[in-house]
């Protein structure tokens, strides 16, 4: 938490953006239904929504993995054509590499983008001491436990000093303690990093949690139905969440818009 | 959970295999002289052993011809069969084409066609490495192919999110991930690539350890015979434990963790 909050976030902004597949009938479905979204930089935004909302979908088309039917994206007001150098992310599944050591997985983007090893050994060294993992560099992923492999994997997106950070459902394979660790961790690196985060899940709780706003999407297509600002002061704690008026409240909010979408059943 | 094992049984594990193989080579000396066979019927590992010895200038002469074409069809499978696999995994029009056909012709046993091998290349090393490198072409190219498809979607998608160009995908995690499945491939190539040399020697041959067995057969020396067996036996245990001790230096295994 020595670091300064570095002015390294990158503004999005998302303007009608539709993402079409093919069946294999041949039809079309329509995965993501004219999507407009902002996101400023230096701002914690959490998508949440049920599986088939589009929500991945609208996380690969940041990552410049896929490209949109319709619509654009604009990074820092530039039209996004392919993955985006500021940009990192992290995947549900970890990927690490089996036959890389812990230390030559972290630093795989920065081997990618042909800058100087040497120059980030010691930071990859410093990211995996912040997430509890000093001393394992030379390990290899099979050694470690999954929510160890995750950190590594966090890590990696890290060392990259990404303006923008993208999140797919990074918690979503692990146990609840693993994940109430990562997720108490992530506001501490986000804290003291300071860069623009989307963050897809399908954890009402983690999302109120982490997020300076959660957006609420609904499947079939994928609509964004509510963009909740979260207005509680951080460091936030975990222990203390659930008793948080202002969090409780949120949480009813999310709640009652997956009741009226028959995503969540009513009582 | 593993029974847990005495310091006797687990030093003396290693010598299970070994031991074995002493045992039986006792009981074959034993049982010749036993059942009154001559050295002409069945010689005994010691009258094998001594064959090895004084005749070893002629065995190694003849041991050299063959390990060459050995060498010399497996650098070709591997020359061959590797561009063949990335072309097929690259390239969907040819895959679509020569794929099927590949798969068919790794039916059709390779060895029927030594006498025509023969028939048109001559009595030279040609048909000998020719046959060598098509038996060991197919597994090559397979085993490439389905190794280079062992990668996950999501593996792909992590390098492209950071930049990754096509070349630098391919080197960083296609290749690597390749790896174990490529090996698989080179380890049954090998011992294939002896036995297609073997077999165009038995053909047509002037030199060669097959040629010293059909030599020594219509001797009738029986001795010199096994000789050769052991001969090319060596030769494909170390040409195996060559690729083995390339694999160790260049593959990592997912299991080979804990």
């Amino acid at each position: 938490m020595s670091r300064a909050r570095a002015p390294i976030g990158l503004g999005v902004r998302i303007d009608g953006v539709s993402k079409a597949y093919e069946t294999r009938e041949g039809e079309d479905l329509l995965a993501l239904d004219r999507i407009d979204l902002e996101i400023r930089a230096g701002e914690f935004v959490a998508v949440v929504g049920p599986s088939g909302c589009g929500k991945s979908t609208l996380l690969s088309m940041l990552a410049g993995l896929i490209r949109a039917t319709s619509g654009t994206i604009r990074i820092d007001g530039a039209p996004l054509t392919g993955p985006h150098p500021g940009a990192g992310v992290v995947f549900q599944s970890d990927h690490l590499l089996y036959w890389r050591t812990v230390l030559d997985n972290v630093l795989l983007p920065i081997e990618i983008k042909r800058r100087p090893l040497a120059g980030y050994a010691a930071r990859a060294e410093e990211l995996l001491a912040q997430v509890g993992l000093a001393g394992f560099s030379a390990k290899m992923p099979s050694e470690l436990s999954g929510g160890m492999r995750q950190r590594v994997a966090i890590c990696r997106a890290l060392i990259q000093e990404p303006g923008l950070l993208l999140m797919d459902e990074p918690f979503g394979a692990l146990d609840a303690l693993t994940r109430e660790q990562l997720i108490m961790d992530l506001q501490t690196m986000w804290l003291a990093v300071g860069n623009t985060v989307l963050f897809i899940t399908h954890g009402i709780d983690e999302a109120i949690f982490l997020a300076d706003r959660v957006i609420v999407m609904s499947p079939r297509p994928g609509r964004i139905d509510l963009d909740l600002a979260i207005d509680i002061p951080r460091p936030r704690r975990w222990k203390e969440i659930h008793e948080n008026a202002a969090f409780l409240a949120a949480a009813r909010k999310v709640r009652e818009i997956f009741e009226a979408k028959g995503v969540l059943a009513a009582d | 959970m593993p029974k847990r094992r005495s310091f006797a049984q687990r030093a003396l594990e290693p010598l299970a295999a070994p031991g074995l193989a002493l045992l039986v080579l006792c009981a074959w000396q034993v049982a010749v002289p036993f059942f009154g066979l001559s050295e002409f019927v069945l010689p005994t590992p010691w009258q094998i052993a001594g064959r090895m010895v004084s005749d070893f200038p002629l065995l190694l002469s003849n041991g050299y011809v063959t390990l060459f074409e050995v060498l010399a069809g497996f650098a070709c499978a591997i020359a061959g069969g590797v561009p063949t696999a990335l072309a097929i995994f690259y390239s969907r029009p040819f895959e679509r084409a020569v794929y099927p056909l590949l798969i068919a012709l790794q039916t059709v046993p390779k060895i029927v066609l030594a006498p025509l091998l023969v028939l048109y290349m001559g009595y030279g090393w040609a048909p000998k490495i020719f046959l060598a490198f098509l038996i060991a072409y197919f597994p090559i190219v397979i085993s490439t192919v389905v190794g280079l498809q062992t990668l996950e979607p999501g593996m792909v998608n992590l390098v492209r999110s950071m930049g990754a160009s096509e070349a630098q995908t391919f080197w960083k995690i296609r290749l690597p991930a390749a790896l174990p499945s490529i090996f698989g491939g080179f380890k049954v190539a090998i011992a294939l690539a002896v036995i297609g040399a073997v077999i165009g020697e038995y053909v047509a041959a002037e030199r060669g350890l097959g040629y010293l067995q059909l030599q020594a057969n219509a001797k009738f020396d029986t001795t010199l015979n096994f000789a050769s067996v052991v001969m090319v036996s060596l030769i494909g245990v170390l040409l195996y434990s060559a690729v083995m001790f390339f694999e160790r230096r260049l593959v990592y295994r997912r299991e080979a963790a804990h």
